[in-house]
């Protein structure tokens, strides 16, 4: 039997626009994990809400007859801000309160905060599934490649990629980024050099449901529709992800994310679409029992 | 410059401070020295902001600074090497001076410090793209240092920078305090288990046991005092 070669492409586009979503959600993941030791279960939530805010400031954006680039551009923005000011409220409410805690009380304030935001999206929005709009056109320079992917995953991926590249530089060269790194490193000594760790705590809640929103928008242009659980799987996945590439670190999330999208895509295209979820699963334990610390965590290493 | 009277600190049901005063002077070196757990460590992060002030008041430059922010602290010319050192581990040596300049913006002036810095500890700008936590224990210690020099403090406290180091190492160590104190006029505030080498460089010493300051008075005297000269000289 010859090996298909464009079965095989069309499976790694997928898995590769499976994976950017994956990973845009995991960094939101693995960033509050890095710097509160939480996860941070409604995080979820937070691009489920994101892709609703979107939905909504679209739909209005439409009515008022405003071209499709602007509507894009007004209502991604909206559906950011949006979700950021959700991230920035749940860390106040929910976690701030139980820094000092012990580590269990915020993941169970943690998985509350899940349940109540989708049974708050579910009785204020719907409980249906609701159609959303296609906003990614049709390009014609992709015309030639229209039966190994569409317009939407291209969007997909050079969102994703243009997305890293804007993390990275804030991560690596910004002072507020620094700053996150140094508290993530060392809460204390972060303080002793005057850092308002609040605010730098905040600000990483911020930006991580700023990129679980684009995510949100991303992926429900992509299925064409959107319902108050799609946060819970895709957040479970992704947090699966986060772990897989080593929970706290950014380019593992990345990487983490990529290997479940394909993991899952090869896992449908091969065997069957029933064993997509025992896949990724499966993945994690294996990943749980032989490295534990994940693809490119470490295990902490400090000299004293 | 400093000033703490009847200060009471502690974590959760434990008492640390049992109301102690104290006062360093401008441009002096002050020691505090006492065995382990008499709160030493906890002295120096009530008046950094970290731990909280139960009673009694801290002030700094005629401020009253019990439980303020770190942020204010540091503000204001207070700057911390905590115990340990407290490197950023994955933060180049060069990002972790940056840290040191965090609530600085003159640009210009951070340069000119970080170059300071490099002249201070030239091993420092041999290792500058290096990971913090790969240096030695000595040159961690020089670089958590220079980091709180690059806060430009007033007045630098100094948690045991002895700690774990061998003694040629630990020399060099107290020489720059010295040079830091004498050349660059910053008091400092050491805190240490090192009592002898401490109370060689101080021009006062406290001596502070299970949260309270038992006894006090100028370095040279200390150094003769049979009691001291008994428990923490081993003489």
């Amino acid at each position: 039997m010859d090996f298909d070669y464009q079965y095989f492409i069309e499976l790694f586009a997928s898995g590769l626009t499976k994976g950017s979503i994956y990973a845009l959600i995991a960094l939101g993941y693995t960033m509050v994990y890095g710097i509160v030791g939480l996860i941070n279960f409604a995080h979820g939530e937070i691009y489920m809400i994101g892709a609703f805010v979107f939905f909504l400031a679209s739909s209005l954006l439409t009515v008022l007859g405003l071209p499709l680039w602007a509507m894009i551009c007004i209502a991604t923005a909206a559906s950011i801000f949006w979700a950021g000011g959700y991230g920035y409220t749940v860390e106040k409410i929910a976690y701030k309160p139980l820094r000092s805690a012990p580590r269990l009380s915020p993941l169970i304030s943690a998985i509350g905060m899940s349940v109540f935001l989708q049974n708050y999206v579910m009785l204020g929005q719907t409980e249906k599934y609701l159609g959303f709009p296609e906003v990614i056109p049709e390009f014609d320079f992709l015309e030639p490649f229209a039966t190994t992917f569409s317009s939407s995953d291209f969007v997909i991926w050079m969102t994703t990629v243009i997305v890293m590249l804007i993390l990275t530089w804030i991560i690596k060269f910004t002072r507020t980024g620094k700053a996150m790194r140094a508290t993530a490193q060392d809460r204390t000594m972060a303080e002793l050099v005057g850092i308002n760790v609040n605010r730098i705590i905040s600000a990483t809640f911020i930006i991580g449901s700023a990129l679980a929103a684009v995510g949100g928008i991303l992926i429900s242009s992509h299925t064409g529709s959107i319902h108050y659980y799609i946060g819970f799987i895709a957040g479970i996945k992704a947090f699966t992800a986060a772990v897989l590439g080593g929970i706290g670190s950014i380019p593992g999330a990345v990487l983490g994310g990529l290997v479940l999208g394909m993991a899952e895509s090869f896992a449908t295209g091969y065997f069957s679409s029933a064993y997509e979820d025992v896949f990724a699963f499966s993945l994690l334990v294996l990943i749980l029992i032989f490295r534990p610390a994940g693809l490119l965590g470490h295990a902490e290493t400090e000299k004293v | 410059m400093l000033k703490l009277k009847n200060v009471v600190a502690g974590y959760g049901n434990i008492v640390a401070l049992r109301g102690i005063s104290l006062e360093v002077n401008e441009g002096e070196i002050i020691t505090l020295i006492g065995a382990n757990g008499a709160g030493k460590s906890t002295t120096l992060m009530t008046i950094s902001g970290i731990v909280a002030a139960r009673e009694g008041t801290i002030t700094f430059l005629d401020q009253e600074i019990q439980n303020k922010s770190p942020e204010t602290t540091v503000k204001m010319g207070l700057s911390q090497v905590p115990e340990g050192r407290h490197i950023f581990p994955q933060l180049t040596v060069q990002e972790n001076l940056d840290m040191g300049a965090f609530l600085r913006r003159d640009a210009d002036g951070i340069k000119k410090d970080m170059q300071n810095c490099f002249d201070l500890f030239p091993i420092l700008a041999r290792r500058r793209s290096q990971a913090g936590g790969t240096l030695s224990g000595g040159e961690q210690q020089m670089l958590a240092v220079a980091r709180a020099l690059m806060t430009r403090p007033k007045l630098l406290l100094l948690d045991e920078p002895s700690m774990g180091l061998a003694p040629l190492v630990i020399k060099q160590i107290f020489d720059i305090i010295k040079e830091i104190n004498r050349e660059r006029g910053v008091t400092v505030f050491l805190v240490e288990q090192n009592a002898n080498q401490a109370l060689q460089i101080a021009d006062c010493g406290y001596v502070l046991e299970n949260g309270t300051i038992t006894l006090a008075g100028k370095a040279q005297d200390l150094l003769k005092n049979s009691d001291i000269r008994k428990a923490y000289l081993g003489i």
